[in-house]
């Protein structure tokens, strides 16, 4: 990893209550490690406020707050996940980013290396996404009361005119597209939970898909919508979509992409993949004569190669989402109750 | 009951260790509870503990039976009008 | 994923669907108990019931140990949760489950007690060597499966001299829960089950084998297969069964040879009898009490019985009234014949333990099932 200015190797020492304090050690983090590796001309202004122009259009604006544990997996760590989240916020509202903000909240005692490992992916993100961190924020809080690191981002975006992607906009007739093999994600974050640990090769899919969506919508501009299934899996994100839409989704188990390894997981762990976190992966629903067209531009693009129609829209009043099982049967896939636990019955 | 899974073994370890495969995933598993273990032998594995070893003669005998079992629609309808409108060979799993 | 992906094969399934189908007999009615939820699970996971013809019918048997818990060792278990002194290792089949007025463990986590989700007994060995100055209490529960398991993390303990585990054992037996089924008298108001024939536990078989069956198939003349959890095991087992059932035989057959034998695992039997033996009785939920159907930690091991260790209070424990999961456990009453199921019971807020565990009967319902109930209630409407 690069070292920017003069200064060679990370940061050492551990956060203390003095860098949430305002004096003197709060300025030099800031500084040194935050500055430094997220800069930009907004940022460089130095105020506590980003200031800066609009594009015509539509705002949209998101906020999230980024938990994870561990916070460094396969894949990514929370910096660079908190950039994809909250860009792929915008994104699925048919927004093209224009720029975030970024709240850290540091427990005391953690080490100051690994949150300048954090703070540089999370740069990383953010340059190869082309969207500025315009302003941030660090508060210390004291050893016990925090997981090491928490972050909380806005984002702000531009929806272009004529595109109205809306979760209540799915009609009968219409089919669902899904962008690749889901839970990979949730895969890798739970390869390295205290107790569960096994070795995989599996990373989190954790990507921003802004230049997927922008790709879609040049396509196709009218997409009814656009999903992230991040936590709760496939099937969460698909039953908010039934119900804000009041309709029913028909899925067919074998053409939803599932890794082999992600699938041998989830069999020893007795979890459904379809319920397993996502972190760069879109569900979208459109017409059925776009569906065609939809998954050439998504399959040449790097982030959906495995793109593939996993469905369809149907009417039912009460909003299931139902699947033809690939050994013949049907099932209903209902939402989930809080997060899947591994199990052993 | 409960869950368990038939995984292969890949290596054998010592203090009745061994690692297990399923696809890319490498686990590793106690085998306590069986008196000898060798490397490609299928374990039932449950609760990090290999429970039985999976015998593959058997697993064939198995998927054997049931192919020999039942007639498929289409088969019926190639019996009915003969050979030439076959279009679809039977695997059997 | 060899070994798995073959026994789910949908052109595999047709063929015994077919095949099923011949067999029947068209004037009856087949009513096959699957004792295990690892059945129930697969029936409801992979479509099974939609591939057989409409009279036979899966009985949903008390196969579940999540769901057989009797609710006060649930609340025994969230009182050594709740001490200061204790870390509780759990599967992570236990958290959900409600105890007493719903206090279950991921409750009794939220009010501060040190509990760990882990995925086998190594795992709780290993919080017990990197905290010496804790109590670890391994939550065991399980059939004969999950049993060899405990036992050896016992024996390992006593080895290596570590003085601070001790395990929670609730571990039960099948075949008296299935003679206990059969025998049992209906209570007052109730149908009593009707059972043609049982889909035999698996992995409890692998261990144990198949020659525990034989005397409950002999004395209540009931063909019991023993069925692996795929979904192509459970069609053939039920083929197996209905030829049993139509020939008038009564017999113990083997449909999951490539893990059962008939004797099972002769070093893992061994095991559990070193470090356990036999309660006189056990209380299961929904069967009541079960004579020698129950293990407990043999005095040789006493140290390492954390009933012995910690001096559990007497609890009032209650189940929620109006609760069906005993009957539905007995396979007396379907999940939709509960006046609770999906209404104030649906897996967000359980109020028994069938609608927690994925592979309790009402959970199977609701999260698999209720689109074929509808689909059922309207075809019977219309007739």
């Amino acid at each position: 990893m690069s070292s920017p200015s003069g200064r060679s190797g990370l940061h050492p020492g551990t956060v203390d209550m003095t860098h949430g304090g305002g004096g003197r050690a709060m300025t030099d983090l800031i500084e040194d490690l935050f500055r430094r590796h997220l800069t930009n001309p907004i940022l460089d202004q130095g105020h506590d406020a980003g200031v800066f122009d609009v594009p015509p259009g539509r705002l949209a604006m998101s906020t999230d707050a980024h938990v994870v544990s561990p916070l460094f997996f396969p894949g990514g760590n929370i910096g660079s996940l908190a950039v994809h989240g909250t860009l792929n916020d915008l994104a699925m509202a048919g927004a093209k980013p224009v720029s975030m903000t970024a709240g850290f909240i540091l427990e005391e005692g953690y080490p100051l290396s690994d949150l300048e490992r954090i703070v540089i992916s999370m740069a990383e993100a953010a340059r190869e996404a082309g969207v500025p961190v315009i302003a941030g924020d660090t508060k210390v809080v004291e050893k016990g009361k925090g997981d090491g690191v928490f972050i909380t981002t806005a984002g702000i975006g531009v929806v272009p005119e004529n595109v109205a992607i809306s979760p209540a906009a799915a009609r009968p007739g219409q089919v669902v597209l899904l962008s690749g093999p889901i839970g990979d994600h949730g895969v890798a974050i739970l390869s390295k939970r205290e107790n569960l640990e096994f070795e995989t090769e599996i990373r989190s899919d954790s990507a921003a898909l802004h230049g997927l969506v922008d790709a879609m919508i040049s396509a196709v501009p009218h997409i009814a919508v656009l999903r992230d299934p991040t936590r709760g899996g496939l099937a969460t994100a698909l039953n908010e979509i039934a119900h804000a839409s009041r309709v029913g989704c028909v899925l067919h188990e074998e053409d939803i992409p599932v890794r082999p390894d992600v699938q041998a997981a989830c069999e020893l762990l007795g979890l459904d993949p379809l319920y397993v976190a996502n972190e760069g992966k879109l569900i979208c629903i459109c017409e059925a004569g776009d569906a065609d067209r939809l998954l050439d531009v998504m399959r040449s693009h790097p982030l959906a190669m495995q793109a593939a129609k996993i469905g369809d829209i149907v009417e039912d009043d009460d909003c299931m989402v139902t699947m033809q099982t690939g050994f013949g049967g049907a099932r209903v896939v209902d939402w989930p109750s809080g997060e899947q636990l591994p199990r052993i019955c | 009951m409960c869950l368990a899974i038939p995984a292969r073994v890949v290596s054998v370890e010592a203090g009745d260790m061994a690692t297990v495969a399923l696809e890319g995933i490498r686990k590793p598993v106690s085998t306590a509870l069986l008196d000898t273990v060798n490397v490609g032998d299928y374990l039932l594995v449950h609760v990090g503990f290999a429970l039985h070893k999976l015998s593959e003669d058997e697993a064939e005998r198995t998927l054997k039976l049931m192919a020999e079992t039942g007639v498929l629609a289409e088969e019926l309808a190639e019996m009915a009008d003969g050979p030439d409108t076959a279009t679809e060979g039977e695997t059997g799993g | 994923m060899k070994y798995i992906r073959e026994f789910r094969d949908g052109k595999l399934a047709r063929r015994l669907g077919t095949a099923i189908a011949n067999e029947v007999k068209a004037d009856r009615r087949y009513h096959l108990m699957e004792f295990c939820g690892g059945h129930t699970h697969a029936i409801f996971r992979y479509g099974v019931q939609d591939l057989v013809p409409d009279n036979v019918e899966y009985v949903h048997g008390p196969g579940c140990p999540v769901c057989v818990l009797p609710v006060r060792r649930l609340d025994d278990a969230v009182e050594l949760a709740l001490r200061q002194d204790v870390i509780l290792t759990t599967y992570g089949d236990m958290m959900r489950v409600p105890g007493t007025k719903q206090k279950s463990l991921i409750k009794a986590k939220a009010e501060g007690a040190d509990i760990r989700m882990v995925y086998s007994t190594q795992d709780a060995l290993n919080i017990a060597r990197d905290n010496p100055d804790r109590q670890v209490v391994c939550f065991a529960i399980g059939f004969e499966t999950t049993t060899p398991p405990t036992a050896v993390a016992i024996q390992q303990a006593k080895a290596e001299g570590l003085t601070n585990f001790t395990v929670f054992c609730n571990h039960v037996l099948t075949p008296p829960a299935i003679a206990h089924i059969v025998e049992a008298p209906a209570e007052p108001g109730e149908t009593p089950v009707r059972i043609d024939g049982f889909l035999g536990p698996s992995h409890v078989s692998s261990v144990i084998g198949s020659a525990p069956y034989e005397p409950a198939a002999r004395s209540y003349r009931k063909p019991i297969v023993i069925a692996g959890f795929e979904p192509l095991d459970v069609m053939q087992s039920t083929l197996m069964l209905i030829r049993q059932i139509n020939q008038g035989r009564h017999e113990v057959e083997n449909q999951y040879t490539r893990v059962v034998t008939r004797h099972g695992n002769r070093k893992a039997q061994q095991i559990v009898a070193d470090v356990l033996e036999c309660r006189e009785e056990f209380e299961w939920r929904g069967l009541g009490t079960v004579p020698h159907s129950a293990l407990r930690i043999r005095s040789a091991y006493g140290e390492f019985d954390a009933e012995n260790r910690f001096a559990l209070t007497p609890k009032a424990s209650r189940e929620v009234k109006s609760c069906e999961c005993p009957a539905v456990l007995r396979g007396v009453k379907k999940p939709t014949e509960c006046k609770l199921f999906g209404t104030v019971c649906t897996p967000d807020n359980p109020m028994g333990a069938c609608m927690v565990s994925s592979e309790g009967a009402c959970a199977a319902y609701w999260t698999y099932g209720r689109r074929r109930e509808a689909a059922l209630s309207k075809r019977e409407a219309a007739e």
